[in-house]
């Protein structure tokens, strides 16, 4: 077998004596969406800046491409790791050009190249170069703003993904809209994605494997067929109560 | 009319003091910018440093300012001239809204924005120039603007300690019961505080982050 593009080896997490995230472990297949899923407070959001090096492990390991996460320099392993997160944290004071060109400038890459990538990246998140390149966020719609946010995610072509809850923010027509169009996009593109979300909905659509966590534990690994199916009580509960909202078919 | 006059009769002598009232608060408000910007972005990186430099800086800005004057007059180095002593008062004065703009400038910058900057692999540093400092830059003018109408105000009080500046003017006048003396010092600061405030004010709208905010 192949190594994992991404690796928790018994990991733990623990802020102000309070543990996050216990004892860890999960392997993210190359190419794979893995869906961190569960509700707030479970643990996904930290487990995903684990990743990144936004935070280290109390204990345990986390391993990108087969290296642990203290071995990496920070900065490179961050600009080799897409991130969205869901308040998109746009940069006010640059036009949406300078903003998906972020990673390839610090990268110091020649201006004729940014310019040619930062217009197929429009073009891939679906925003006309001509018509938005000049633009400042605050002149953005909600969703205009998140496929901004992708398109700098990807912009330096990252083989790596993190998505935290990115369109939970947005209304439901753009979400779904959004959705789809973003699963569409992740299988063209054979990134390896982490996503975390609480929606069941979302989990199902855009997973290929899913990780429900609780209380800062793993209760499950299963595709989203065996999801629905699986009689382990913490999944079952969590899929009863989206079905009782009438968010996923009985 | 008859102030007109003693205006223009004293005009060479205004002009003077009014330069030179400039070159003091000038020169304090360089090095207090030059102190307070590092200062504030240090608050930002070092939390536990909030107390004491604001504590600090809180402190001087309670002392009146003739006493503070007094209270360096003796200081080895800065006590040899007026106008040293009068430049480090007036920094000490200046150091308080420059620092405290930077700090809250900066602390109010957008979370997320800082996030995804940092997950992005972005350096503290630029973070800081390319970020932090240009989201703040509206806030940290607002305060140096602050600063330089104090300054312009406390810098007449640095005649009593033979500094010059319109300070001169009023004292005399004071002394001498010539309201005319005390108008041809206190017209012209009034005059520099309210172009110094119009002045930045403008700097400060051309600073500010193009957002609908």
């Amino acid at each position: 077998m192949t190594q994992p593009a991404i690796e928790f080896r018994n990991v733990s997490f623990q802020s102000g004596g309070r543990p996050l995230l216990s004892e860890l472990s999960l392997a993210v297949k190359r190419g794979e969406t893995l869906v961190l899923l569960g509700r707030s407070g479970s643990g996904k959001t930290t487990a995903l800046k684990l990743i990144n090096r936004l935070l280290e492990p109390s204990a345990g390991e986390v391993l990108v491409e087969g290296r642990a996460t203290p071995a990496w320099d920070p900065i490179r392993l961050r600009r080799h790791v897409g991130y969205v997160i869901q308040e998109v944290g746009l940069f006010p004071h640059f036009t949406v050009e300078r903003n998906v060109a972020l990673v390839p400038r610090l990268e110091a890459w020649p201006d004729e190249k940014i310019r040619t990538r930062t217009g197929e990246l429009l073009a891939l998140v679906g925003l006309g170069a001509a018509e938005f390149r000049a633009r400042y966020p605050h002149q953005l719609s909600g969703g205009q703003r998140q496929r901004v946010g992708v398109a700098r995610a990807l912009a330096a072509d990252p083989p790596l993904l993190l998505m935290d809850e990115p369109f939970g923010a947005l209304d439901p027509l753009t979400r779904v809209e959004l959705q789809r169009e973003f699963g569409a996009l992740a299988a063209r593109l054979g990134k390896t994605i982490v996503f975390v979300t609480h929606d069941l909905r979302e989990a199902l659509l855009l997973g290929s494997r899913i990780a429900l966590l609780e209380a800062g534990r793993l209760a499950g690994l299963y595709t989203p067929g065996e999801f629905l199916r699986a009689t382990d009580p913490t999944v079952a509960a969590y899929v009863a109560a989206f079905r009782d909202g009438g968010e996923i078919p009985k | 009319m008859e102030l007109l006059d003693f205006f223009l009769n004293n005009r060479v002598e205004i002009l003077e003091l009014t330069a030179e009232h400039l070159w003091l608060v000038g020169v304090a408000m360089a090095l207090a910018v030059a102190a307070g910007l590092p200062l504030g972005v240090a608050l930002t990186r070092w939390p536990a440093l909030n107390k004491p430099v604001l504590g600090g800086a809180n402190i001087v800005q309670t002392i009146p300012s003739l006493a503070l004057f007094g209270f360096l007059l003796p200081a080895p180095w800065l006590g040899e001239r007026a106008d040293r002593l009068a430049i480090a008062a007036l920094t000490l004065y200046a150091l308080l809204p420059i620092i405290r703009n930077t700090y809250t400038g900066i602390a109010g910058v957008d979370p997320a924005v800082r996030e995804a900057g940092r997950g992005m692999g972005m350096t503290d540093g630029q973070l800081l120039f390319q970020v932090e400092l240009p989201l703040a830059a509206g806030v940290i003018l607002a305060g140096v603007r602050v600063a330089a109408v104090i300054s312009v105000g406390v810098a007449t009080i640095a005649a009593a300690i033979g500094a010059g500046g319109l300070g001169e003017f009023i004292f005399r006048g004071v002394a001498m019961v010539n309201n005319h003396l005390i108008l041809a010092g206190a017209i012209p600061a009034a005059a520099l505080a309210l172009a110094a405030d119009q002045g930045l004010g403008w700097v400060e709208r051309w600073l500010r982050p193009p957002t609908s905010r």
